[in-house]
């Protein structure tokens, strides 16, 4: 496969901080690679590195087979940038915002606008396009974002936390716009702080923490490898809190797992046991009769996906907010 | 429809031409806020003809006048130089909005010269400059005002009040790249008004205090005031220290020295916001 994004040991240090210490990436043609991490773990400082906003301190990167330092221009041809904010002028109509980015790449003034026009129909913006961008909602703003992420059909693309602030509903727009973007050819990088956003988008995610890659996988590889899915246990009462941990040790381990083998987190304060399960359908049933047979009074019980922070605990040994932040 | 972005130029000229056109479409951008939102720039070309007011008629029956001239012909000057302090503002807001939501950076990963943008920004900050000036003119008339050494003069004096604020301007993009967040909008906003008053725009600096009239005396604004009071023939040119005494030369010397300051900084900030 063709490495669209090609980065080698990518450093950037803020004063004392490193920001970046040693990222390698490499990104196939015509897919969705995840950046996954909490705030601070270097994220943007990548993409803008790989957008030649930032010079590295050191490594090197190439984007469309141009060096992101030497050909820094050749680089700003190929791709498109969409970070955290939309950044539009809020004044000005979603069809000025096309017209106006659409005149700085350079196409001629009806080009321009009739680019603008198909792209506000495509994103699901046509009705909206004479309206100032002051009075779109979120998701309309981010998909605005896209378009003009999109102007010049660049082979890839660059997606700084494109939901994060969005409602359900604006995450959704945004997901079916990307897909919609990756189905034509374009590569994306995106940047998420969501494992479920890196789940639906990405083919494969590297977890990045305090700037370098701590793991790299496709979703599923690396969801396995943090031991699935979670059962969650609320018990009436704080007494019933270890009878319960142990009935979801026994359950939650694969079968020859050791009883130490199998890591279960007790809150007392919100008296919730907590612990991996290999197999979702067989497991809830399962730890519902053991805790009926002792006798133990259920408050609440679920089967969930892991969240981020559970990631983190286990790929790095310690949660995503205790880290000083470095510049994000 | 896929488009394709045409070739990067190669050639100088052709740099050029891309620069100045890209520019031009960041000025037209800036034109269509105005078409949008004609009550803020309304708003804004009013605002210092509300001080004239104020300071015109509530306060100037007080006011001394070096020679006993019209306190109205004294002041209009100073309002004219305080109307280009006012852009740092505008400059300022516009710079530091567009960083903080991510257009400057956007504008900095399009295949477009670094220049462009600034360049754009400086057209359209000037094009309103112009139309504020006119404004107040109109205003100055209205309320007695007169020019009194001819029209070439005049022109001169109004070159003199355009190059504070391109002086102003090269501030203002500086401060917009480098505070961020709404304290530093609202120091900015603050911090004009001491820089303003301690000058000779309103009060003739022969009434204040020694050490008073000294920083009032070396505040930028004041030498424009001074030499274009000098040059519409307006009361309260002139003075008995070094500074004031020159103040023709300084009126050309500290937008100039601006410049050469903060122009520099701005392209430098600008080409690497780090943040």
């Amino acid at each position: 496969m063709t490495h669209v994004v090609v980065a080698e040991g990518l450093r950037k240090r803020y004063g004392d901080t490193p920001a970046l210490d040693g990222v390698d990436l490499a990104v196939g043609e015509g897919t969705v690679h995840g950046l996954l991490g909490p705030n601070g773990a270097g994220k943007t400082t990548a993409v803008r590195i790989l957008t030649t906003l930032l010079r590295p301190d050191g490594g090197t990167a190439r984007v469309a087979g141009f060096d992101v330092v030497r050909q820094a221009a050749d680089v700003r041809r190929s791709i498109g940038l969409v970070g955290q904010h939309a950044a539009l002028d809020e004044v000005l109509s979603g069809r000025q915002n096309l017209v106006m980015f659409g005149r700085l790449h350079h196409l001629r003034p009806a080009a321009a606008r009739a680019r603008a026009d198909e792209l506000l129909t495509r994103f699901g913006l046509a009705g909206a396009g004479t309206k100032p961008v002051g009075q779109y909602s979120g998701g309309m703003r981010r998909r605005l974002d896209l378009a003009v992420g999109m102007i010049c059909s660049p082979p890839v693309l660059f997606l700084d936390e494109p939901t994060t602030g969005l409602d359900p509903r604006g995450r959704t727009e945004v997901w079916d716009a990307v897909r919609g973007l990756v189905a034509a050819g374009t590569t994306v990088l995106l940047t998420t702080q969501y494992l479920e956003e890196a789940d639906q988008l990405a083919s494969r995610v590297s977890v990045v923490d305090a700037g370098r890659v701590v793991a790299e996988g496709s979703p599923d590889e690396l969801k396995s490898a943090l031991g699935g899915d979670r059962l969650d246990v609320v018990v009436r009462h704080t007494a019933d809190l270890p009878a319960a941990a142990a009935i979801a040790a026994r359950v939650a381990g694969a079968p020859g797992d050791a009883p130490g083998d199998v890591s279960v987190d007790v809150d007392a304060d919100s008296r919730r046991v907590s612990a991996p399960v290999r197999d979702r359908s067989a497991a809830l049933p399962e730890v519902l009769r053991a805790l009926d047979a002792a006798g133990i009074a259920v408050a609440d019980i679920a089967v969930r996906r892991p969240t981020l922070d559970e990631v983190f605990l286990h790929l790095t040994g310690h949660p995503t907010g205790t880290r000083r932040g470095a510049a994000a | 429809m896929t488009v394709t972005a045409p070739e990067i130029p190669r050639t100088a000229a052709a740099r050029l031409r891309w620069a100045l056109a890209d520019g031009w479409t960041v000025t037209l951008r800036d034109l269509g806020h105005w078409v949008r939102k004609p009550g803020q720039v309304v708003a804004g070309l009013l605002f210092p003809v509300m001080i004239v007011l104020m300071f015109g008629y509530l306060f100037g029956g007080g006011m001394t006048v070096p020679g006993g001239g019209d306190y109205r012909e004294f002041l209009m000057p100073g309002m004219y130089a305080m109307t280009m302090l006012f852009g740092i503002e505008a400059t300022f807001t516009a710079v530091a909005r567009d960083a903080a939501k991510g257009v400057t950076d956007r504008f900095r990963s399009l295949p477009i010269a670094s220049s462009a943008v600034v360049l754009g920004r400086s057209v359209a900050d000037m094009l309103n400059t112009v139309l504020g000036l006119l404004v107040m003119i109109a205003c100055g008339l209205a309320v007695g005002w007169r020019w009194h050494e001819g029209p070439a003069r005049a022109a001169l004096a109004v070159g003199l009040l355009l190059l504070l604020r391109f002086a102003f301007l090269w501030v203002g993009i500086y401060l917009g790249l480098t505070l961020n967040g709404p304290e530093a909008v609202m120091a900015v906003q603050v911090l004009v008004w001491p820089v303003g008053f301690l000058s000779s725009a309103f009060a003739w600096t022969g009434t204040m205090p020694g050490w008073l009239a000294a920083v009032a005396e070396w505040n930028p604004l004041s030498a424009t005031m001074a030499a274009t009071r000098d040059l519409f023939g307006n009361p309260g040119a002139g003075g008995t220290t070094w500074i004031a005494e020159h103040a023709a030369v300084m009126a050309l010397v500290w937008p100039l020295l601006l410049i050469a300051v903060f122009f520099p900084l701005s392209v430098r900030r600008y080409r690497r916001l780090d943040h």
